[in-house]
């Protein structure tokens, strides 16, 4: 029953399957399968049931709220959902149940879907590997030995491993994007502004953006649909009307400028990773596509950019887990000390780095040497994109300079933020991108194509995945877990 | 009590005031004072983790209001920033405030100083959010827990720092008196200090006078009376004289005043010694603002309070006091007008009505309301017509100055008019020639020592005997013809 959710809504309709039937089969999946990828935080068999029976009633009647109603999916376990915990992978939110639900969450009950469980991720969202959870790390569901990328490492092994039939997750620098290329499923960043915030739990919140990861393009195409739009609680987000992507995708590649930037091909990246892409870019071309190159030189200031902006953001929004309110709290003799202790053993190692990172960068004398400089670099990708898509209609290059590694490999903080540079000047610049499958290494490891637009461009850069997917065969290969 | 003269005392006043939003600045929540505690909160308000927050539109016109009413400009687009600190009493452990990009700058505020004025400059007005309330059982150095209140946190505030050129703790309170009442004209505070909607801290420095080069500055903080703001920089500034005196380094720090004790004294730095790692608060946009928007909100601008008070002199001939004090308020000024108009012009060219009216207002009804409530007037049972019904009464006879007050006492407490209770009561006064001779005649026999004394020049008598008269009609007779009558029989006898 591990098919993609258009299908699955088919089937509803047709009659050959219930909500109930699949949702029991998913958590009957995940009751087996679970305890060896670890994508799973929180299961909510009784809350996922219950909403499946509901919604069986609805195809029942004839009356189903639209194309997600019984679909089966996980949240990142960064999307507040009321009543049921939030832990942001931290001993800090270990017990922190919500009051309320994420505006992406109201949306997605109001669409019917049936949210299986909270997914895993690298404490706060701070990782690209998710082996950095403060309860257990995720595994690749193609190779257990190995990451599945992070943060929202959860979320794209619950898609790859059949563990749901889709999946949000939040992407600050690559935390979609990048999972979803090592897991071989579609993962994607819409334009910052896009979806709500409401209800993420902030890590850098001028870079956060909530996004679906799906088995194909027309299910991430349904998956956006669904929360995309203005919310009045987030003044971030951005009034324009929602396309109907499903409608766009069948127009094709023929006659789009794709723009190839050299300076995502670089030197120490996994050949097999250049070549996978390069074939892809072919294909597109073979499509009816125009590949031109363009320069984005200021790419390769843009991690060091991220890296001040990031900590800045996060030291901020962190402050907030004290001990006084909710979560955590380690008492002490006095409040001071009541603070500090819940926060040393709240947070892990890499949560306490960057929030001293970020409050060195904004302290008084450094500001403007770090905060101020990285917000100019930042002015200057967006102004370098812009230039870039005056030419070209979109960009296409690899989402990660390598496949998945194993676990422990990368130990060297720098090494594991190196693996985030193609994908963070989509967060600086706030355009939207997706990954979407483009072959296997010679390990049978999957490599991910990234394709970047202009902002609020979904439609486009989803109608050329969808274009590239249906003229290639990878989506039809799947890890062996059971 | 004087700061020496070789001394100049320079102060700036940073001014918060709570604005009567109905709503917090970042959400929803209702603002009432005084609610059960943690009952007017939500996830935004209590810093819960994921929420965002989102501008009150209300807050800004309030904002912009103000700025308008100082002559501030207006920032065409101003931002917000997170300003860090750790205390339990901020949910976020960092306040949603304005830094770089305020929403106005440079304005000024016209004070009365010495029967002269004085423009006081202000540098910079910006919105923020307010903090909750810490709950401790027992003092702070004794409690073993505190609780924290979050109803306040979040509630609209906007900080207005003036210049520092207040010359005296005088001036100083001068200035947050007339802040104040700009405030409660505009009806964007209620300017209740003591609940906490109207909150100073102040910056005071000494130079030797001639000097330019500002002296250093000590902050104060916990000045939540007028009073207290007089008090605790005359302290102050004797303090400083002092150690100057004798060759002492001031220290740049932040002093409590502690009103019960008298004095000011450090707070361990270490408290205070912030760095508040401000930047631009990401969740919200710049918030531009319309040019149109502006525009109406000044041409919607009332007469403030300087400008009422001017005119009350010109137009109504009260004394400067009297347009003062019925200044204080927008609904205590709107009640004055209303009264005086409400009982017509002074006949002839006497024009004695609006000071009479004044006296009532000063010296009857102010007394009768609750002076922390600005708006208790509108509320109170003599309305402006009642007020001017029952000054008719007195003016055409019918009852003295002295019932008219107890007539006054039972309208407040019935709220019923004037002539209902004088009818009711029959409190009119006995104006009958013949009725009073015979009451004087029975008075006069009744105390034969007081016409003695007062044949033998003690001039004092009468007034005993008018007394007497006046005791004999229940203080219905009226004077002036108890008066005219008595000396016309004392004449005679």
């Amino acid at each position: 029953m591990h098919r993609p959710i258009h299908e699955l809504t088919d089937a509803y309709r047709r009659g050959d399957l219930t909500p109930t039937a699949v949702a029991e089969s998913y958590l009957a999946r995940i009751a087996a399968l679970d305890e060896r990828v670890g994508a799973y935080l929180t299961v909510v068999r009784e809350h996922a049931l219950a909403a499946a029976q509901e919604s069986e009633r609805r195809w029942r009647a004839g009356a189903p709220l639209g194309p997600l109603d019984g679909a089966p999916l996980a949240l990142k376990d960064v999307l507040c959902t009321r009543g049921v915990r939030t832990t942001c992978g931290s001993k800090m939110l270990e017990a922190f149940v919500p009051p309320y639900d994420a505006t992406v969450v109201e949306r997605l009950r109001a669409a019917g879907a049936v949210v299986l469980g909270k997914t895993n991720l690298d404490e706060f969202a701070m990782g690209s590997s998710t082996e950095h959870s403060a309860f257990h790390p995720t595994r690749n569901p193609w190779d257990l030995s190995r990451v599945p990328g992070g943060s929202s490492g959860g979320s794209a092994a619950a898609v790859a491993g059949g563990l749901a039939a889709g999946a949000f997750g939040s992407d600050t620098g690559g935390s979609i994007r990048q999972p979803a290329a090592f897991c071989g499923v579609v993962g994607m960043k819409p334009t910052y502004g896009r979806v709500s915030r409401y209800g993420l739990v902030a890590l850098a919140s001028s870079l956060d953006q909530i996004g679906p990861f799906a088995q194909d393009v027309e299910d991430t195409a349904l998956l956006l649909g669904a929360i995309a739009g203005h919310d009045r609680r987030d003044s971030t987000s951005i009034a324009a009307p929602v396309p109907d992507y499903m409608a766009e995708l069948p127009r094709g590649v023929d006659g789009l400028t794709l723009g190839l930037p050299d300076e995502y091909f670089i030197d120490g990246m996994d050949p097999e990773v250049e070549r996978a892409v390069r074939q892809a870019i072919d294909v597109l071309r073979g499509l009816g596509a125009r590949i031109e190159r363009v320069s984005l030189p200021t790419t390769r200031h843009s991690l060091a950019a991220y890296y001040i902006i990031l900590p800045a953001e996060a030291s901020s929004n962190l402050a907030r887990y004290d001990g006084v309110k909710y979560g955590l709290r380690v008492p002490g003799r006095d409040l001071v000390e009541m603070e500090s202790r819940t926060r040393a053993a709240g947070f892990g190692a890499e949560v306490r780095r960057r929030i001293m990172l970020g409050t060195y960068a904004l302290s008084a004398g450094y500001y403007d040497a770090y905060y101020g400089k990285a917000q100019s670099v930042r002015t200057l990708v967006r102004r370098e994109f812009g230039a870039a898509f005056a030419r070209v209609d979109l960009i296409v290059a690899p989402t990660t300079p390598n496949v998945a590694f194993k676990h422990g490999e990368k130990e060297d903080p720098l090494s594991m933020y190196l693996n985030d540079v193609f994908t963070i000047p989509g967060n600086l610049s706030g355009i939207p991108g997706v990954s979407v499958p483009c072959g296997f290494s010679g390990a049978g490891l999957p490599i991910g194509l990234q394709i970047l637009g202009r902002p609020l461009d979904e439609a486009r850069v989803l109608r050329a995945a969808y274009a590239y997917e249906k003229a290639t065969p990878w989506r039809a290969r799947r890890p062996e877990l059971a | 009590m004087t700061t020496p003269d070789r001394y100049e005392v320079v102060i700036g006043l940073e001014v918060h005031a709570q604005l009567r939003t109905k709503s917090k600045m970042f959400c929803g929540c209702t603002t009432t004072f005084g609610a059960p505690p943690n009952s007017q909160t939500c996830p935004v308000c209590q810093g819960m983790p994921g929420v965002l927050p989102v501008v009150n539109r209300r807050a800004v016109e309030f904002g912009i209001r103000t700025a308008l009413a100082f002559s501030c400009r207006v920032n065409p687009a101003c931002r917000f920033a997170r300003k860090h600190y750790y205390y339990p009493d901020m949910p976020k452990n960092y306040q949603i405030s304005q830094y770089e990009e305020p929403l106005a700058e440079d304005g000024f505020l016209e004070i009365e100083v010495d029967g002269g004025s004085r423009k006081i400059g202000i540098q910079r007005l910006h919105l923020e959010e307010d903090v909750g309330k810490l709950l401790h059982e027992g003092t702070l150095e004794t409690a073993q827990a505190s609780l924290v209140d979050f109803n306040r946190s979040g509630v609209a505030l906007m900080e207005t720092v003036s210049r520092p050129e207040l010359c005296s703790p005088e001036e100083a309170a001068a200035y947050l008196r007339a802040f104040r009442a700009v405030l409660i004209f505009l009806e964007v505070c209620d300017g209740n200090m003591e609940e906490g909607s109207l909150r100073c801290d102040a910056n005071i420095s000494l130079r030797p006078r001639g000097q330019t080069e500002l002296g250093t500055k000590v902050e104060i903080k916990n000045l939540n009376s007028f009073r207290n703001v007089q008090r605790a920089l005359e302290f102050e500034a004797r303090r400083q004289a002092q150690a100057l005196d004798v060759g002492e380094r001031i220290v740049q720090e932040t002093r409590l005043w502690e009103a019960d004790r008298g004095y000011t004294r450090s707070m361990r730095s270490k408290e205070f010694a912030h760095d508040y790692r401000y930047f631009p608060e990401p969740d919200l946009v710049p918030l531009r603002l319309d040019r149109a928007w502006v525009d109406e909100i000044r041409a919607a601008l009332p007469e403030l309070p300087r400008a009422r008070r001017q005119r009350f002199v010109t137009q109504y001939g009260v004394p400067a006091y009297d347009a003062e004090v019925l200044t204080q308020s927008r609904a205590l000024a709107d009640y004055y007008e209303a009264s005086v108009q409400a009982w017509g012009p002074s006949p002839g060219n006497r024009g004695d009505r609006p000071k009479t009216v004044s006296n009532w207002i000063m010296s009857e009804l102010l007394a009768a309301l609750p002076g922390d409530d600005e708006l208790a007037i509108q509320r109170s049972p003599i309305t402006p017509a009642r007020l001017a019904g029952l000054l008719r009464l007195i003016e055409d006879g019918t009852i003295s100055g002295k019932i008219a007050k107890d007539v006054f006492q039972k309208m407040l407490a019935s709220g019923d008019d004037a002539a209902a209770i004088v009818g009711r009561e029959g409190l009119t006064q006995v104006a009958d020639e013949a009725a009073l001779s015979q009451i004087i005649v029975s008075v006069m026999a009744a105390n034969p020592k007081a016409i003695d004394d007062f044949k033998r020049g003690k001039k004092e008598a009468k007034g005993a005997l008018v007394g007497q008269v006046m005791k004999a009609t229940g203080g219905k007779a009226n004077p002036a013809l108890v008066n005219r009558l008595l000396e016309d029989k004392l004449s005679k006898t």
